[in-house]
């Protein structure tokens, strides 16, 4: 593409450099720096693995092991971890090691899936009200910070107790409070991208409008809400969990990491692997997420706090 | 005897990328009541030389890696201890910064700040200390300064907000104020009063004036000496009237013919090409002759080009790189 | 800023009854009533209970009578237990209380300085190991840190009672639990909020006045620095309520919390909007006045229209 304006009679005489932009957008992006970045973090690349073995571990798990996550055995209960059932049996007599590969579906199931909702709520709020600015902006925000005011946990509780127990309605309570967050990060993220350098920059190179859109701001918006969907993720597998803790979660005999370490928390003093396991598979899938989310904040923005 | 006597200052930072030369060898000297002007575009060595004088530098990844800085003949700023440096700090050599907006903390009132100023290097009851620094305000050029006095810095304008940053450098009446850029981010009309404030509330107090900056204009009618630095060493050094009317080191001529004058209306205007070096990298010989686009004779390539003496009060270092001529860059329209 | 607490007091009043009014129809939309729970009952004995207690009149006529005695400050009778709201959250409000605020004490007094801690020896052990140590209690839910306190301390080294609340040592384990979770959030927070503050430019200022170093971190950093950790404390308290419930739980312990679950589940509809009103009456009475204190400590929030 060329630059061409009217140049006056100065400018047309500097040396003619043909001038490649798509080269120069592409050489060192955003993106490669950060993944060199990223890839030099070894805390957040071991994350990273972990999450990956977690993830083959109980979506795949399941095919693998010779019992189901159901079938009850009254013959052998809370058995302690053995060759036959690696993990313990609980206390109907189900084989443990299933029962937490599927939990772990299920828990990370929910943390992919409200995550995804809150994100498709936060962005399009978020960006929309930065977008329009002014007093819709005002107005929007206004509405996300008496929100953020609102005892939600609460709400939750209450919401899935009065109605019928879905994982539908688990998912939209769910994400319905996670949105806040991100819409309210999107929209900082806009705003500040509009007021920047460098898109005044673009417009007066003579970008259309679509142009600076796609190849200047969504991208810069991405690297944002990718750091912060990597740190909901956690947050909303954290109040699934509670939520089967209290008995408010995902029914019986579907398990949850949640619903699992509720029965361990039950059966402490004479059966403690009941507890540990799931808590400990529970935790480590949390602190993964953490730092590999932590990992990628400082990847695409190193000015934070770290240095 | 100077004030200040720096002799062969090196401060480098080591980072990741390699050990960065900021301050690779520089000598001045200031006497007591004269301003002398620090010249040099960013990343030069001008900021970090005198920031050495006082300690700011962080110190990893800096370091000062040798040199001296007597102050008043007694004391080298260089080897002295956090504790002696505080002492120093404030009460014999006070500095003021770029940006007034963010110098001042905005969570305490400009009393609080000035008190403590005062408070921190003299004996005086918080009163007595709160009736200096509403003089010193006044001294500054704020009216109303008794009720002024307990605003919270947002409540200030930029330019005000300079005034109160020189009011409170200047209350413990300290031999050497050091300005770093202390103009660069005000508005035009305001540079000239502030450089004018600097200037009578130098010779009320006879301190000496470190200024650092950027601008060849600035510096024009302030300092009655000047030294230009490039690449973390000076380039030229003389009085004002040397270095305006008698330069002599390219990069100095090369700096005044970027100033725009009324006379060149129309005529595009003269920048000098390529860029400052990688400092990070050794330089073995004349570091403006790196420059892309410039061309040099070629002595000073890999042998450290020195300092020369052209008369009493006049140094130069020794370059053969020749500047593209005026006329190059203006085309007959 | 009277201007500003005024207007905040009214936003608060404008919120508590928004809350109020969606709990209450939100539990009056649940299928079921309260008295279909447990035993199967006679219809004409339900009939004439929903009368008594004025659950066969209209929606918004219960929802009136509601707030005219919600006035008066009287929270109704209970429909499961006999005796009326009030008493009923008379007794189990303390508690939870009591629970709350050794939580709270924890969490600030680990939180703070170890955060301050981290940010002043910033890229040094004391940074490095605090931090990951508080990564943990973030990741620890306080369902999965209770009852490992509680098979540590309870049952391996039998220092503490696994559950009650009845002598002084019951309210170890319990307010841990809570605490340390938050201690860890207050840190990180802490830090990076002193950290922010360290590398503005009128701590250079300071340095170069001649201010030593404990003064600069006490005297000009901290109240900046701390902003962070206060706005926390809205969100902070609404995350130790919720933990409660759970504490309240495996502890055994009779605060509202608990009850809070069980009259959910037993759609008990007064006392369940009871304690939703405590419970938002407290979060927004704990907003504004961390806000309040937002606004005292940061002079550049003062003028909200320059």
């Amino acid at each position: 593409m060329s630059v061409n304006k009217n140049l006056s009679p100065s400018e047309k005489r500097l040396p003619k450099v043909s001038v490649d932009i798509d080269a120069i957008e592409s050489g060192t992006s955003l993106w490669q720096d950060a993944w060199y970045r990223l890839k030099k973090n070894h805390l957040a690349l071991a994350s990273f693995w972990v999450l990956g073995f977690m993830a083959v571990f109980c979506f795949i798990g399941p095919f693998l092991t010779p019992n189901d996550f159901q079938s009850t055995d009254l013959e052998s209960t809370l058995l302690s971890p053995g060759l036959e059932h690696p993990f313990g049996t609980d206390d109907l007599g189900r084989d443990q090691l299933t029962r937490v590969m599927v939990g772990g579906r299920v828990s990370l199931g929910v943390g992919i899936i409200a995550t995804t909702v809150s994100l498709l709520i936060g962005v399009s709020y978020g960006a929309t009200a930065a977008y329009v600015g002014g007093k819709v902006d005002a107005a929007m925000m206004r509405i996300v910070d008496v929100l953020y005011a609102l005892p939600f946990t609460i709400f939750v509780i209450l919401l899935m107790t009065i109605f019928e127990r879905s994982i539908v309605l688990l998912f939209v309570v769910i994400g319905a409070v996670e949105w806040l967050t991100m819409a309210r990060i999107v929209r900082g993220q806009v705003l500040s991208l509009k007021k920047q350098e460098f898109v005044e920059a673009a417009v007066s190179l003579g970008y259309s409008t679509r142009r600076i859109i796609f190849r200047h701001i969504i991208p810069n918006v991405l690297g944002v809400v990718v750091v912060y969907a990597t740190l909901t993720v956690p947050a909303v597998m954290l109040l699934e969990s509670f939520l089967s803790f209290l008995g408010l979660g995902v029914q019986p005999p579907m398990p949850s990491w949640g619903s699992l370490i509720k029965l361990g928390a039950d059966n402490i003093q004479l059966y403690p692997y009941l507890l540990i396991i799931p808590a400990l598979f529970f935790s480590t899938t949390l602190f993964s997420l953490n730092f590999l989310g932590d990992g990628l904040r400082d990847a695409l923005d190193p000015k934070s706090s770290k240095d | 005897m100077p004030i200040l006597d720096v002799k062969d200052l090196k401060t480098y930072f080591h980072t990741r990328n390699g050990t960065v030369r900021a301050v690779d060898g520089v000598s001045f000297s200031v006497e007591r009541g004269e301003t002398l002007g620090i010249v040099g575009e960013s990343g030069s060595g001008k900021s970090v030389s005198c920031y050495s004088l006082m300690g700011l530098i962080p110190q990893p990844p800096g370091r000062i890696e040798g040199g001296q800085a007597i102050l008043d003949g007694e004391v080298d700023l260089l080897s002295c201890s956090e504790k002696e440096l505080q002492k120093i700090r404030g009460k014999k050599i006070s500095m003021i910064f770029q940006d007034p907006m963010t110098s001042l903390n905005p969570y305490l009132r400009v009393s609080t700040q000035m008190v403590e100023a005062l408070r921190m290097h003299e004996t005086v009851t918080k009163k007595e200390a709160l009736n200096r620094s509403i003089q010193a305000l006044e001294e500054v050029g704020i009216t109303e300064a008794s009720q002024r006095i307990l605003f919270y810095p947002h409540e200030f304008s930029g330019g005000m907000r300079q005034r109160v940053m020189i009011a409170m450098a200047m209350i413990t009446h300290p031999e050497i104020l050091i300005a770093d850029e202390p103009t660069t981010a005000l508005d035009v009309t305001v540079q000239a009063q502030i450089l004018e404030l600097i200037r009578e509330r130098q010779k009320a107090n006879n301190s000496a004036v470190i200024l650092i900056t950027h601008d060849l204009g600035v510096v024009a009618g302030m300092c009655d000496r000047i030294n230009v630095m490039y690449a973390g060493k000076i380039v030229e050094s003389g009085t004002a009237d040397d270095i305006f009317y008698k330069a002599q080191h390219p990069y100095t001529v090369a700096l005044q013919r970027s100033i725009p004058s009324l006379g060149s209306k129309g005529k595009p205007l003269y920048t000098i090409p390529g860029l400052p070096p990688d400092l990070s990298q050794p330089i073995p010989g004349d570091a403006f002759a790196l420059r892309e686009g410039l061309t040099s004779g070629g002595k000073w390539d890999s042998t450290p080009p020195e300092l020369v003496q052209v008369s009493d009060t006049h140094w130069v270092r020794e370059s053969d790189v020749i500047l593209p001529p005026l006329e190059e860059v203006l085309d007959a329209e | 800023m009277f201007k500003f607490i005024a207007k905040r007091i009214g936003q608060s009043i404008v919120v508590l009854f928004v809350i109020i009014t969606v709990t209450f129809f939100m539990v009056r939309l649940a299928p079921g009533d309260p008295f279909s729970q447990e035993r199967k009952m006679p219809e004409h004995i339900k009939q004439s209970l929903m009368a008594h207690y004025g659950l066969d009149k209209p929606v918004l006529v219960q929802y009136g009578n509601y707030l005219k005695n919600l006035v008066k400050g009287d929270l109704g009778p209970s429909y499961v237990e006999t005796r009326s709201v009030n008493k009923i959250l008379a007794s189990s409000f303390p508690v939870s209380l009591e629970l709350g605020a050794w939580a709270l004490l924890i969490a600030l007094c680990i939180g703070l300085p170890v955060g301050i801690t981290a940010a002043v020896f910033k890229n040094s052990v004391a940074d490095y190991l605090p931090m990951s140590i508080a990564m943990l209690g973030i990741c620890l839910p306080t369902f999965v840190l209770g009852p490992i306190l509680a098979l540590v301390f309870g049952v391996w080294l039998g220092w503490f009672n696994v559950s009650g609340w009845f002598i002084a040592a019951d309210r170890v384990l319990p307010a841990l639990t809570i605490g340390l979770v938050y201690a860890a959030i207050i840190a990180r927070i802490t830090r990076g909020g002193m950290l922010e503050i360290l590398s503005q430019d009128f701590i250079r200022t300071a340095k170069a006045k001649g201010v030593p170093f404990p003064r600069i971190i006490f005297f000009h950093t901290l109240k900046g620095g701390l902003l962070p950790v206060i706005s926390y404390l809205g969100p902070a308290l609404a995350g130790i309520i919720s933990g409660s419930f759970v504490v309240e739980t495996i502890f055994q312990i009779p605060g509202m919390g608990r009850q809070f679950v069980s009259s959910a589940f037993n759609r008990d509809y007064t006392l369940v909007l009871g304690t939703v009103i405590l419970y938002a009456t407290l979060i927004t009475l704990a907003n504004l006045i961390v806000d309040v204190i937002q606004v005292i400590i940061n002079p550049r929030l003062r003028f909200e229209d320059s």
